[in-house]
């Protein structure tokens, strides 16, 4: 098994506790793992993506190749659509549809919904609103995760245990809430795939 | 044994600690920062007394660790490759004195420039200086190349470079560490006390033994371990391939098996008669290597009339940019794939200042305060301020490098452009701006400096800044006269209160400083953070 994971956003949007949370869970199957990320200038405010690799056998290049990404992650519509050029024919666009909107010329949220919906495979919700319902308004993140769960081709529980490990400091009302968020993003996905 | 999952920069960082160092010295810069950091928040490294504060420049890092190797210590330098620039002189000049203590020097590029002003190549540098360079390819070569490059440090009394890029900085693998932990060297001193004395008659000594080694450098690279000579059926074409470069040529095949020859690079000088033997048997050699065209030009010759070499000069891959695994399929006529258009809808979301900062009230007040000037007249530097250079500030008029905003601004106004504005952050005014300074003092230049004091390195991080707290007295001390220092709070309630102070220094024929201070934004958030934390375990 292979996972080609192109995750996106805007800087401080929270991609690369989704890498790790992955990560952790691939590990703990013994699993290679390669994770690029974007550290310095681009952090502020900007755009930001990450390379995530998991694989059962050694993986080569730390970039993924253009038109071979199984999934794009994205935290917000417009950055989703930027990295299409990385989607395989196969691959699913995950898509948070809450704008981030930091730049003058934000194009209308209505002409990037009939972008993302010209994709072959995507799945696009609300994260931000799931969230809120779930009772965290902060983990929009943890609900793409778990909007992505069934494409990750791993065990959803290996995915629990990796939030009850990485939120293990924060204590156990924080896990729960991540939890619930994870599940209420799973929840969507399943229900419109 | 466990496997790590380590940045490429914290495998560097680990890998210096397992292997005996005493200390590393840095300043801060993308992508190299988190060698240091990872040295600066490791228990070990406390407990064992390893220096690890962050170094005023480049320069002086790269002199300090020179120290420590007098001494006998092992010692990491770490920067970012314009910041090798900076500390040139003792680079090369160390590798003319050279080691005692084991010393390696850690240089990050940054091709395709995701965070720097250039993609220059650090193995010029290295070649230049001849010194042996070490190029990883994946993060455990990071790892076992920083013990292997200590050890041929010390046996052979040479600093040795390590070149790494953003790609390899910045991303993540599993490390599997060495059992067994090296214990710091003792204090030792060169058995020839005149060793790093650099008098001509004793330069010109060690000059010629430096020129003599460069052989036995090259017989280390024939017989290094970072250095394979993979064989493969169709001799055609044969491939020398450079460090990171060597993953995005295997992604391009499933079983990892390259039909052609592959001569898999980490360790320079090059391994001659490994490309002797390649030269032989293959055709063509195409070469596949991560920024310029080094090892290329040189096998390809001036006049290109030895080899059939193929690479970045002759378009088989691109001159500039970072290489990646599309590119290298191209170059081998493997079939390429692609997704998806970028719609035409998709903007570009540059960087910006962040919500709150307080360069943005400064820059408010600057340019309000220039409005009746002509256009142009503001030098910059590096640093998260310039960012001011874009919408919708747009208020600065130049970036070149650390420092160089006063400098420039003295030449514009010796050539008649008075007056002439200079924007420095607080870290980068102690990194190379009061040299600069001073030249402006010493002749009365109409400058008016803006040191833009948040109290801390923000571009790279929020790293501690060497001008903490000092910055007035540094001016004083250089000669800035005490009625020209002018100490400013920009906030928006005090908009019109800076415009007035900045227009009476901008009327003033001489130097004036001006330092708008508040601290950073994403600084007290997280401090305020860090203090909520600590207050809630102790509740």
């Amino acid at each position: 098994m292979k996972k080609d994971i192109i995750l996106a956003g805007v800087g401080g949007q929270g991609i690369i506790s989704i890498a790790s949370i992955i990560g952790y869970a691939a590990l703990k199957q013994e699993m290679f793992l390669k994770q690029s990320e974007v550290h310095g200038m681009s952090q502020r405010g900007g755009d930001v993506m990450s390379n995530l690799r998991i694989s059962h056998s050694e993986i080569a290049s730390d970039l993924i190749p253009f038109g071979q990404a199984d999934m794009i992650i994205s935290i917000e519509p417009l950055e989703a659509l930027r990295y299409l050029p990385y989607l395989s024919g196969e691959g699913w666009v995950i898509t948070n549809l809450r704008p981030f909107n930091n730049i003058p010329n934000y194009p209308e949220i209505d002409k990037i919904i009939d972008e993302i919906a010209k994709v072959p495979h995507h799945i696009a919700l609300d994260a931000d609103a799931t969230a809120k319902e779930a009772g965290s308004a902060k983990a929009a993140n943890i609900v793409m995760l778990g909007a992505a769960s069934p494409f990750l081709g791993m065990a959803y529980e290996k995915l629990e245990d990796a939030i009850r490990y990485t939120f293990r400091k924060k204590g156990d009302e924080i896990i729960e809430l991540n939890l619930k968020a994870l599940k209420a993003g799973r929840d969507f996905a399943e229900q419109n795939m | 044994m466990q496997k790590l999952l380590l940045l490429g920069d914290e495998a560097i960082a680990q890998a210096a600690l397992d292997a005996g160092l005493s200390g590393i010295y840095a300043y801060p810069g993308t992508p190299s920062t988190e060698i240091t950091e990872f040295v600066q928040n490791s228990k070990f490294a406390q407990d064992n007394h390893i220096h690890s504060k962050w170094s005023t420049n480049e320069k002086t890092a790269m002199e300090s660790a020179l120290g420590m190797s007098y001494a006998g210590k092992r010692a990491m330098v770490c920067m970012k490759h314009v910041g090798l620039n900076v500390a040139a002189d003792p680079f090369i000049n160390s590798a003319i004195t050279g080691s005692n203590g084991g010393m390696v020097v850690v240089a990050a590029d940054d091709p395709s420039m995701h965070s720097s002003q250039n993609e220059q190549d650090s193995r010029f540098f290295g070649k230049f200086a001849l010194v042996p360079i070490l190029e990883p390819a994946n993060q455990q070569e990071a790892y076992d190349m920083v013990h292997y490059g200590f050890d041929f440090s010390e046996k052979y009394m040479v600093p040795v470079l390590m070149r790494i890029t953003t790609r390899l900085a910045h991303s993540r693998s599993g490390v599997v560490r060495k059992k067994e932990i090296r214990n710091q060297n003792e204090l030792k001193l060169p058995s020839d006390l005149r060793q790093f004395v650099l008098l001509p008659n004793i330069a010109k000594k060690r000059y010629k033994n430096l020129l003599k080694a460069q052989s036995l450098f090259t017989s280390e690279s024939e017989s290094s371990p970072f250095n394979n000579y993979i064989d493969g059926p169709d001799k055609s074409l044969g491939i020398v391939v450079c460090g990171l470069a060597y993953n995005y040529l295997l992604e391009n095949f499933a079983d990892r098996n390259v039909p052609n020859p592959v001569l898999k690079i980490g360790q320079y000088p090059i391994p001659r008669s490994l490309v002797e033997k390649m030269a032989d048997e293959c055709d063509e050699i195409l070469v596949i290597e991560d920024g310029y065209p080094m090892v290329e030009e040189l096998l390809k010759g001036y006049l290109g009339r030895g080899l059939k070499v193929k690479g970045r000069l002759d378009g088989t891959l691109p001159r500039d940019g970072e290489l990646n695994p599309n590119l290298i399929a191209v170059a081998l006529g493997i079939k390429d794939t692609f997704g998806l258009p970028v719609p035409d809808l998709v903007v570009g979301r540059p960087p910006s200042l962040c919500s709150g900062c307080p360069h943005i009230d400064s820059y408010h007040a600057m340019t309000e305060t220039l409005q009746e000037l002509s256009n142009g007249r503001v030098f910059s530097d590096i640093g998260c301020y310039t960012l001011g250079a874009l919408k919708p500030y747009e208020a600065i008029n130049s970036c070149v490098d650390m420092g160089a905003s006063i400098t420039m601004a003295k030449g514009a106004a010796d050539a008649g452009l008075i007056p002439s504005v200079a924007v420095i952050g607080d870290s980068t005014f102690t990194h190379s701006g009061m040299t600069g300074l001073l030249d402006a003092i010493n002749e009365k230049s109409p400058i008016t400096v803006m040191i833009l004091d948040n109290g801390t390195t923000a571009m790279t991080g929020g790293q501690d800044s060497q001008a903490f707290g000092k910055i007035e007295d540094i001016c004083k001390g250089l000669g800035v006269e005490e009625s020209h220092i002018r100490v400013l709070k920009p906030l928006k309630k005090y908009h019109a209160e800076n415009v007035a102070i900045m227009k009476e220094e901008l009327a003033y024929h001489g130097v004036s400083v001006l330092i708008p201070r508040r601290e950073c934004i994403v600084s007290i958030d997280k401090r305020m953070r860090e203090k909520f934390k600590k207050t809630n375990s102790t509740s």
